[in-house]
């Protein structure tokens, strides 16, 4: 290789990655259309899993909760990895900072809003009959 | 090594800052502080993935709500009562096919193949389409039955969460169309590969947020 050609590939190494570009050659598992197959077929079997989770009694029944989750997140990593080709490599820093401060922000209005509701409910007076007769 | 992004077969000449002092089309600027701003297509793709972030925000609002208000039917119908495990898994199959054959689109632009791009755009509108059928289908169904929005807070959160999701799928579908037309008349110019880049992101991201919908509202809601 001479010496041009190195540079040019270091200067294409060092350009950050669009997000979902696919910056994988043909030639490695998780690029092209291979990628594409091996991604969706995880996903097919992740989402079987869940729905055998639902409905099946083989799973005590309140870990079937953790399950699913556990199930869905595991998919959305399916999804980021081989659909939208997200990696950790340098080119693509700015991306996943990005998603992880928007992951940050979901986790806290989902987990900060299930909290305090669950604590208002829990604190509520109860409602005599006749209060719950003046309700609109 | 084989580049087969779809930017990196872009020219801009007349951007500022790239030297083109190597005709091989590459990009010269690296986004680091030396030899200008990072492309455009890198810069409207990272604007659309802000843009599809903040989406996610709102869409974890309407989550926020759904779990709070989950139970609070007011004597009204269950998730259980109401759900069809059958819809509900050939909804996510169309989805998660009509994610990949978007994926199998976005290789085609790579390989510059317009009829490949066509037809498996094609492929995922109409898998959208199905998508879209069954879920009005399902609303259509659970009005009939006194089970519309205002029934109960429960399926007020429901209507709200899963209807967002609906609408931003019918808007793709509008986009998806234009994007079609658009491949058709102009072929694939910069501007349009910046575009089918940014639905492939929109599309791939609305698969995320079925999955959540999938699992917390439908399996949760109708498991015992």
């Amino acid at each position: 290789m001479s010496d041009i050609e190195s540079r040019i590939e270091e200067e294409l190494d060092r350009r950050d990655s669009a997000p979902g570009e696919e910056r994988i050659t043909e030639h490695e598992l998780a690029g092209g259309l291979s990628g594409y197959l091996l991604g969706f077929g995880l996903a097919i079997l992740l989402t079987i899993a869940s729905f055998l989770a639902a409905q099946t009694d083989l799973i005590y029944q309140p870990a079937v909760i953790s399950a699913l989750v556990v199930l869905a997140i595991a998919q959305m990593g399916v999804h980021l990895v081989f659909f939208l080709h997200l990696t950790t490599g340098p080119d693509n820093t700015n991306n996943v900072l990005a998603l992880a401060f928007g992951v940050l922000i979901v986790a806290l209005v989902v987990i900060g809003s299930v909290w305090i509701m669950a604590h208002l409910s829990v604190n509520m007076a109860p409602m005599s009959a006749h209060q719950a007769e003046m309700m609109p | 090594m084989t580049d087969v992004t779809a930017g990196s077969a872009i020219r801009e000449p007349y951007r500022p800052g790239q030297s083109g002092a190597h005709g091989h089309g590459l990009f010269s600027a690296t986004g680091h502080g030396k030899g200008g701003p990072a492309s455009k297509f890198v810069t409207a793709a990272y604007g659309f993935w802000i843009f599809l972030l903040s989406d996610i925000i709102m869409f974890s609002a309407f989550f926020a709500s759904f779990a709070v208000l989950s139970q609070a039917t007011a004597g009204g119908p269950t998730g259980k009562e109401l759900f069809e495990f059958p819809r509900i898994a050939a909804q996510t199959g169309l989805l998660l096919t009509s994610s990949f054959t978007g994926g199998l689109a976005t290789l085609a632009t790579h390989r510059r193949s317009i009829a490949a791009t066509q037809f498996w755009l094609l492929v995922t509108g109409l898998l959208g389409a199905g998508f879209l059928f069954l879920e009005v289908q399902e609303f259509a169904t659970m009005a009939s039955e006194q089970a519309g929005p205002s029934r109960s807070a429960f399926l007020s959160a429901f209507f709200a969460l899963v209807g967002c999701h609906g609408t931003h799928v019918g808007l793709g579908l509008l986009w998806l169309g234009t994007m079609m037309a658009q491949l058709w008349v102009k072929g694939f110019r910069p501007d349009l590969l910046r575009r089918l880049h940014c639905f492939g992101l929109f599309w791939h991201a609305l698969d995320i947020i079925w999955i959540a919908i999938f699992t917390l509202v439908y399996l949760l809601g109708a498991s015992p």
